[in-house]
C-alpha cells in the first residue's frame, strides 16, 4: 500500500518529520487560533508586539545580559571561555524572556486566565511574576517531586499569587504536570492560554518559545562580535527541553524569525559548533523493559515517536511506552525535546553530547568556587562539558539561570557522594 | 465469531457504546467486563489500549489505565485478549498514536491496523490524533476495511468540522462538554447544539464525555443522539472493586447492571412504536 499521505494532509509546524499538532480536537481551534496570533503578532509585529515585548524585557528583566570572560576557567582549560548570564536575567534564568512573551501575547488575544507547567520551578517561577507583573491570574502544575526539592521556586510562585497544584500522579515530574496541564486547558479552553516553557508541544510553541529565547543567541553573536572580535569556536548549552539550547542557537542556524531581530542575528554561521548537552544521569543505558531511563538524554539516546502535541525524540519503550527520565536536574529531567534540536541532530548542524550527575554536580561546585558565579544544576551540565571540549576556543556557555533554588539538592547529593570538592556542612549540624 | 460494522450497531435504535481500559486491573478481569458490558446491552465496545500519557483522559481513566500497565499490559497482550473475547458486537480500539505508529518493525500505522484486523477489531478512535494528521492512519484503515472514528469537540469549527466528517467513518464521536473524560452528574448544556451542527451528517451520533446514568443517557438521546458512549462510571465500578477486593464476578454483575440501566434509558427516551 501506499505510505504516502494525501496531498492536503499535515498539520503546520514541521521541521523535517518532527514537529506537528499532535492534539485532542477540543485542543486544535485554540491551537490554531494561537498559530494565527504568532503570526500576526510575533512574526509581523502587529500593533507592535514585539516592540512592546522587547521594551518590558529591558525594563522589567533587565536584558541585554553581560557575556562574561572566564579568567580562571580560561587559564585551567588553556582556551578563552565566555558565560552568556542568563543567571542574570531578572528571576535568575532564561526563562522569563519566553514567560513575558507568552503572557504578553495571551493579553494581546485577550485571555482571561494562564495555566502552565513547571519542573526545576524557573518556567513556573517566571510565568508567575509575569502574570504578576501584567495582572493576569495564574495556575501552575508541577510534580510532586518536583515540589519536594524545589521548594524555594514553590516559594516564589505562591509570593507572586499563582496557584500550585501539586501532581501526584507517576513520578511527579515533568511530564506528568505537562499532561495535568494539558487537561486544564481542555477543560478551560475557551478563556485561558496554556504558557508551555520550552520548545515543545505543539505548533507554533517549538516555534514561538525558539523566538521568544532568540534574544540569547542574538545578543550573544553581536557581544561576541564587541568583545572577541569575532564569533567563537563553539556555544554550549544544556538541553532538557531545549529552549535555552535553541535561544542560543537560534541565531546560528538562521530559524528565529522575531520581527525586529538585528542585522545578522539570523544568519546561519556555519563554522560554529553548536552542542546541545544532555543529562548522562547515572548512566546511558535505558532498561526499556523497566519503563526506566537513568538519563534525560532523549537526542542522543532516544527514537521517534510522538508525545505530547509533536512528533519529536522521545525516551519510550519498543512499544512506544514513554519511560521514566531520570536527572539530578529537575529541569532537564524530562523523556522529550524539542521537535527543531531533534531536527537539527539529524542533520548534523547540532552535536549531542552529554555529561552525568556526577559531573553536573562537580561543575556546580567549580563555577561557583572558581568564578563566583553559583550556576543552575541544568547549567551545570553545560560547564562541566568543558572538562571534555577539545577545541582551542574562545567557546561561550550558556549560563542559562542561578543555582539558588538547588542548594538543597546540592548539599544533600554532594554529602551522598562523599565529593571532596563540595564544602563539608556537618560542622553547622546540631 | 462475527462482528458487524460500526454503523450497523446504530441500525436498531439508539446504541449503547461502553468503555474499559484493557486489562484493568487484569487482562481475565477484563475479559468478564467486556463480556458483562455486552450482557447488560452494549451494542459496541470501546476497548481502551492504555498510553502511559493519556492526555485526553480524566482522573477515573488515568488510573486505570496505570492499573493496566502496572499488570502488564501491552499492544500484544492486548491483541490476544481481543481474541480471546467471546461477544458478538463491534469492538473499537481507543489508543494513542504513539503506540500505534511504533507497532511493528518499521514506524508507522500499517503494522498495527492490519494485527488489529486479524484479531478482530472493528475501528480505532485516537483521541491525540487530529484529522489532519491523519493520513497514515486511513489509508491503513481503508485498506483492511476498518473504521476510523473521530471526535468532534464543542470548539470544533466549522470548517474543521466539514473535514472531520469527510474522514470518519463508522459513527461521530460527539464530546459533549470542554475537558477530559469522567463522569459528571449532569449532562452538559452543549449538548443540543453540539448535535444541531451534526443534523445533515450522515453518520450515527454517539455522545460521550460525562455520562454515567440512565436518566443522562434518556436526555441525550432525546436530544437527538443516536447513542451515548460510556467509560469512566464502569471504570468507577471496577476501581471500587480493587479497592476493596471485590471477586471479578461480582464486579462484572454492577457493570453488567449500569450498562443495562444506560441502555434502557437510551431507549425510553424513542417512543415504543418507533423502535425497530
Amino acid at each position: 500500500m501506499s505510505r504516502e499521505q494525501p496531498a492536503d494532509d499535515g498539520t503546520e509546524g514541521k521541521f523535517g518529520d518532527y514537529g506537528g499538532q499532535y492534539v485532542p480536537e477540543v485542543l486544535m481551534p485554540a491551537v490554531e487560533e494561537l498559530t494565527d496570533a504568532y503570526e500576526r503578532y510575533v512574526l509581523d509585529n502587529e500593533d507592535g508586539f514585539v516592540d512592546d515585548l522587547r521594551s518590558r524585557l529591558r525594563e522589567f528583566g533587565g536584558r541585554p545580559t553581560p557575556l562574561s570572560y572566564a579568567a580562571n576557567l580560561s587559564e585551567r582549560y588553556g582556551f578563552d571561555v565566555y558565560l552568556k548570564r542568563e543567571d542574570l536575567l531578572h528571576g535568575g534564568a532564561h526563562k522569563l524572556n519566553n514567560a513575558l512573551g507568552q503572557v504578553l501575547l495571551a493579553k494581546y488575544m485577550g485571555k482571561e486566565r494562564i495555566v502552565a507547567e513547571t519542573g526545576a520551578g524557573q518556567h513556573g517561577t517566571a510565568t508567575a511574576m509575569a502574570c504578576a507583573y501584567l495582572d493576569v491570574p495564574c495556575e501552575i502544575y508541577m510534580g510532586r517531586t518536583d515540589v519536594n526539592r524545589q521548594r524555594p521556586n514553590v516559594f516564589r510562585m505562591r509570593i507572586h499569587d499563582a496557584e500550585v497544584n501539586p501532581v501526584d500522579v507517576g513520578s511527579g515530574t515533568l511530564k506528568e504536570a505537562i499532561n495535568e496541564t494539558m487537561r486544564d486547558w481542555a477543560t478551560n479552553v475557551e478563556d485561558t492560554h496554556y504558557v508551555i516553557g520550552s520548545v515543545v508541544g505543539p505548533h507554533p510553541f517549538p516555534a514561538m518559545v525558539r523566538d521568544f529565547q532568540s534574544v540569547v543567541g542574538e545578543e550573544l553573536r553581536a557581544q561576541s562580535r564587541d568583545q572577541l572580535g569575532e564569533l567563537p569556536e563553539a556555544v554550549i548549552a544544556c538541553a532538557g527541553g531545549g529552549s535555552n539550547t535553541m535561544g542560543a542557537f537560534a541565531s546560528f542556524v538562521g530559524s528565529a524569525e522575531l520581527a525586529g531581530a538585528p542585522e545578522g542575528a539570523q544568519e546561519p554561521a556555519p563554522d560554529v559548533d553548536l552542542l546541545a548537552v544532555e543529562a548522562g544521569g547515572s548512566s546511558l543505558d535505558v532498561d526499556a523493559d523497566a519503563g526506566y531511563a537513568p538519563n534525560s538524554a532523549s537526542l542522543s539516546t532516544g527514537t521517534e515517536g510522538v508525545l505530547h502535541g509533536a512528533r519529536t525524540k522521545l525516551l519510550q519503550t519498543g512499544e512506544g511506552q514513554i519511560v521514566e527520565s531520570h536527572s539530578i536536574s529537575a529541569g532537564l529531567d524530562y523523556a522529550g525535546v524539542g521537535p527543531e534540536l531533534a531536527h537539527l541532530v539529524d542533520t548534523g548542524r547540532v552535536t549531542p553530547v552529554n555529561v552525568d550527575d556526577d559531573a553536573a554536580l562537580e561543575a556546580f561546585h567549580r563555577l561557583s568556587r572558581e568564578e563566583g558565579i553559583i550556576p543552575a544544576l541544568e547549567s551545570s551540565h553545560a560547564v562541566a562539558y568543558l572538562e571534555a571540549y577539545e577545541g582551542d576556543g574562545p567557546v561561550v556557555v550558556n549560563v542559562s539561570g542561578r543555582g539558588d533554588k538547588d542548594l538543597d539538592t546540592v548539599i544533600e547529593e554532594s554529602t551522598a557522594r562523599d565529593l571532596d570538592t563540595a564544602p563539608t556542612m556537618e560542622v553547622f549540624e546540631e | 465469531m462475527t462482528r458487524s460494522d460500526l454503523r450497523a450497531a446504530f441500525e436498531d435504535g439508539p446504541a449503547l457504546v461502553s468503555y474499559v481500559a484493557a486489562g484493568d486491573p487484569s487482562a481475565a478481569a477484563s475479559k468478564a467486563y467486556v463480556e458483562a458490558l455486552v450482557e447488560g446491552g452494549s451494542d459496541v465496545i470501546e476497548l481502551g489500549l492504555p498510553f502511559s500519557e493519556p492526555v485526553a483522559e480524566g482522573r477515573t481513566i488515568q488510573q486505570a489505565i496505570k492499573r493496566a500497565l502496572d499488570a502488564g499490559m501491552t499492544p500484544e497482550a492486548y491483541l490476544d485478549l481481543v481474541r480471546d473475547l467471546d461477544i458478538d458486537v463491534p469492538v473499537v480500539c481507543m489508543t494513542y498514536y504513539n503506540l500505534i505508529y511504533q507497532f511493528g518493525p518499521e514506524p508507522g500505522p500499517e503494522a498495527f491496523v492490519e494485527a488489529a484486523a486479524e484479531a478482530g477489531i472493528s475501528g480505532f478512535v485516537v483521541p491525540d490524533l487530529p484529522v489532519d494528521e491523519s493520513g497514515p492512519l486511513y489509508e491503513a484503515c481503508r485498506e483492511h476495511g476498518l473504521d476510523l472514528v473521530f471526535i468532534v469537540a464543542p470548539t470544533t469549527t466549522p470548517e474543521r468540522l466539514e473535514r472531520l466528517l469527510d474522514r470518519t467513518t463508522g459513527f461521530v464521536y460527539v464530546q459533549g462538554r470542554l475537558g477530559t473524560t469522567g463522569a459528571r452528574d449532569e449532562v452538559s448544556d452543549d449538548t443540543p447544539a453540539s448535535l444541531e451542527r451534526l443534523r445533515d451528517a450522515d453518520l450515527p451520533k454517539a455522545v460521550g464525555f460525562g455520562i454515567s446514568s440512565g436518566e443522562q443517557a434518556r436526555e441525550i438521546v432525546a436530544s437527538g443522539a443516536d447513542g451515548v458512549v460510556v467509560g469512566s462510571a464502569y471504570v468507577d465500578i471496577v476501581a471500587e472493586g480493587v479497592a476493596d477486593d471485590r471477586p471479578t464476578a461480582e464486579v462484572a454483575d454492577r457493570i453488567e447492571a449500569l450498562a443495562r440501566e444506560l441502555k434502557q434509558g437510551a431507549l425510553d427516551a424513542v417512543p415504543e412504536p418507533e423502535r425497530k
